[in-house]
């Protein structure tokens, strides 16, 4: 026990719990920003698939990092626009679809990879975004260390959650998002488009989703393996219900998920002779059930959310 | 020219849409194909070779199909009553389990007793798992996608750590796989030289007995009732809990039996590789055949042909195999605008 609570107190742990979260805040937040708007996006999964490969490639074929970046969120985007299309525009089956685009997603990326590094037994690797010092505060013992000693993504990462939460909670486009997700015939009333705005938030969602794939290929791995993913986009769609559809509460619910993730890795190591480790790799996902078997039940899902808007409609 | 909604599509436009969702599919597919430097009529035709080209071709593409029949049907099944039950890849690893627990030699049987036996026990493993989910949702209103999709990643965990331990077989030369089923266990091959097997008759009898279940049972009725309208089905006086619960059973129970069938028809033995995701290409049949029992068949065989096909195809032509998830996926969104289509007629005139 003293072992743990000595183990909980060293930088190494809060690094990789971060390192862990990171790609977790973005496609918590993407998904966030989607089921605000009235729309559920289960093709999470596929877009974080796909975000991971066309990252890693555009780096492989000589690209620049950010440039990479623009990329894989202009690629999440063009999935988004498609689902917005089946779900928005169409009104089809969300649940369908979701898992729709998230098979067409990986499907394409398996696809794509294979084309393009035909015959490889060992993934090709590429040079990732390095860790980048913020001064001053990095020097602040353990916390800094371990939250200001990260790759750029990283940073962007805590950007975004302000920046979702300001745009959420205190710009008008932000109130008119949350309505189209709690009661979009009175976004219609205002005479605002409420298609266009779904569609506007299932596309940066799925942006956000793409990235968090990326950041799993550009910072904290070198190489696109096959099934990488693993259900963290599933996890994601927990954590959203988690956080109660706020983007601090996202932030927390992604690190707390992640020093979870970090001490079962750890515990793997220690406890490999007594317990198999699978045992422990079931540990994330076991969580996310009980995550959500916590707050089922006074869960506020936003009103309006599996609901197809259809101009004109009256309730 | 203008749009009306209709109430009812004409059956022709619903049996017509599988097929042109597949068209569509295959048109697009054609794009990839130009990607990867090669004539998507040369990769089609090599495609529909390997699928329905030879005698061979086509048992391979029947004994591929079996696993989606089961799963296509859990899908269906389940979607009807709206319960989303995405974790038939699970299920379908519990009833393979549960074929191995009681298959490999705890209880020799005569064939005609222990191959019954070996899907009762299918079922059941399949079913057992999916009562989580489902207790869950009943009792804590803990949403059922992610909570099925989850468990899945759990059980092959498990599955991964019985093979590599417990239920390793000494035999296989350290490849992580189980025991194989004991001879009274094995499903007959139903042609010779092939690897089609007698699962895909069972596969046969379960989609006549669903389609009979909904059509013309109470539990059936309700099961359609609640996928409707769940506030007219309450007031109707309609369980829903209880129809939520019959649908659970009947879907994971189906996904088990593909286990089974996997396990002691196609491989003889439980692996990781058992299924190359069966489960999620399930949710794909059953949307093909517009979530009917009988249209399940006439679906997995199509798109199974599609995998065998294209398994084929990579072979002889320099295209990725994944080629048949990008067409399934690609058939399963078309049929999705198809039917959404074909509830609209096109008026002339005013």
């Amino acid at each position: 026990m003293m072992e743990l609570f000595e183990m909980m107190l060293t930088a190494g742990l809060w690094a990789s719990v971060i390192r862990i979260a990171t790609p977790l805040i973005f496609a918590t937040l993407g998904e966030l920003i989607c089921e605000r708007a009235g729309v559920l996006n289960l093709g999470i999964e596929g877009i974080m698939t796909i975000g991971a490969m066309a990252g890693w490639i555009w780096v492989y074929q000589g690209g620049e990092l950010w440039g990479g970046v623009v990329f894989v969120a202009i690629v999440g985007m063009l999935f988004g626009f498609l689902h917005s299309i089946l779900v928005v525009y169409l009104g089809l089956s969300q649940h369908v679809s979701g898992i729709g685009i998230t098979l067409l997603a990986s499907s394409i990326s398996y696809y794509a990879y294979t084309m393009l590094i035909p015959f490889s037994t060992t993934p090709p690797k590429i040079v990732p975004f390095s860790a980048f010092e913020v001064p001053v505060l990095s020097s602040i013992p353990i916390i800094g260390e371990a939250f200001f000693n990260q790759s750029a993504l990283t940073y962007l990462a805590y950007i975004l959650v302000i920046v979702t939460f300001y745009v959420l909670y205190k710009m008008p486009i932000g109130l008119t998002i949350r309505m189209a997700g709690e009661n979009p015939v009175a976004n219609e009333a205002q005479g605002i488009n409420v298609l266009l705005i779904r569609t506007g938030a299932v596309m940066a969602g799925s942006a956000l989703m793409a990235i968090g794939g990326a950041f799993l290929t550009m910072s904290a791995f070198d190489a696109f393996y096959f099934g990488m993913i693993n259900g963290r986009g599933w996890i994601c769609i927990a954590l959203v219900i988690f956080a109660s559809w706020r983007p601090g509460k996202a932030f927390l619910g992604a690190i707390l998920f992640a020093l979870f993730e970090a001490l079962q890795i750890r515990a793997q190591l220690i406890g490999a002779d007594v317990i198999p480790y699978q045992i422990f790799s079931m540990m994330p996902y076991f969580l996310s059930i009980v995550a959500m078997m916590l707050v089922a039940r006074r869960a506020a899902y936003p009103k309006a959310l599996l609901v197809p808007f259809r101009q004109g409609d009256r309730i | 020219m203008r749009l009306k909604t209709r109430r009812d599509a004409p059956v022709w436009l619903i049996a017509l849409l599988p097929i042109l969702s597949i068209g569509v599919a295959f048109i697009i597919g054609a794009f990839f194909i130009i990607w990867a430097g090669e004539s998507p009529i040369t990769a089609y035709i090599a495609l529909i070779k390997g699928s329905l080209g030879s005698t061979f071709a086509i048992t391979e593409s029947l004994a591929r199909a079996t696993p989606l029949i089961f799963t296509g049907l859990a899908a269906a099944v389940a979607f009807r009553a709206k319960f989303w039950n995405i974790g038939a890849e699970g299920q379908l690893y519990c009833g393979a389990m549960a074929a191995t627990l009681v298959g490999t030699g705890v209880i020799d049987l005569p064939a005609p007793i222990m191959i019954p036996m070996l899907f009762i026990a299918g079922a059941l493993g399949g079913c057992l798992i999916l009562l989580v989910p489902v207790v869950l949702k009943t009792h804590m209103k803990v949403d059922e996608v992610v909570t099925t999709l989850l468990l899945n990643f759990v059980i092959l965990l498990f599955v991964n750590m019985l093979l590599e331990g417990p239920w390793k077989d000494p035999m296989a030369m350290g490849w992580p796989q189980a025991a194989r089923i004991i001879d009274n266990g094995v499903l007959p091959t139903i042609v010779a030289k092939s690897r089609l097997h007698f699962g895909i008759i069972i596969a046969l009898v379960m989609s006549v007995v669903m389609w009979a279940i909904l059509r013309f049972t109470v539990w059936g009725y309700e099961i359609r009732a609640v996928g409707y309208n769940q506030q007219a089905s309450t007031f109707f006086g309609i369980s829903i809990n209880k129809s939520v619960l019959m649908v659970a059973l009947f879907s994971g129970g189906l996904a088990g039996m593909a286990g089974v069938s996997e396990v002691a028809g196609l491989k003889g033995y439980l692996t990781l590789t058992l299924s190359p995701g069966f489960g999620y290409t399930g949710i794909a049949v059953a949307m093909l055949a517009q979530l009917h029992p009988i249209g399940v068949i006439v679906s997995a065989i199509f798109l199974a042909s599609i995998y065998v096909g294209a398994d084929a195809m990579s072979r002889t032509v320099n295209i990725p195999n994944y080629i048949a998830d990008i067409l399934v996926a690609i058939s399963l969104l078309s049929v999705l605008v198809g039917a959404m289509l074909a509830r609209f007629r096109i008026v002339w005139g005013k």
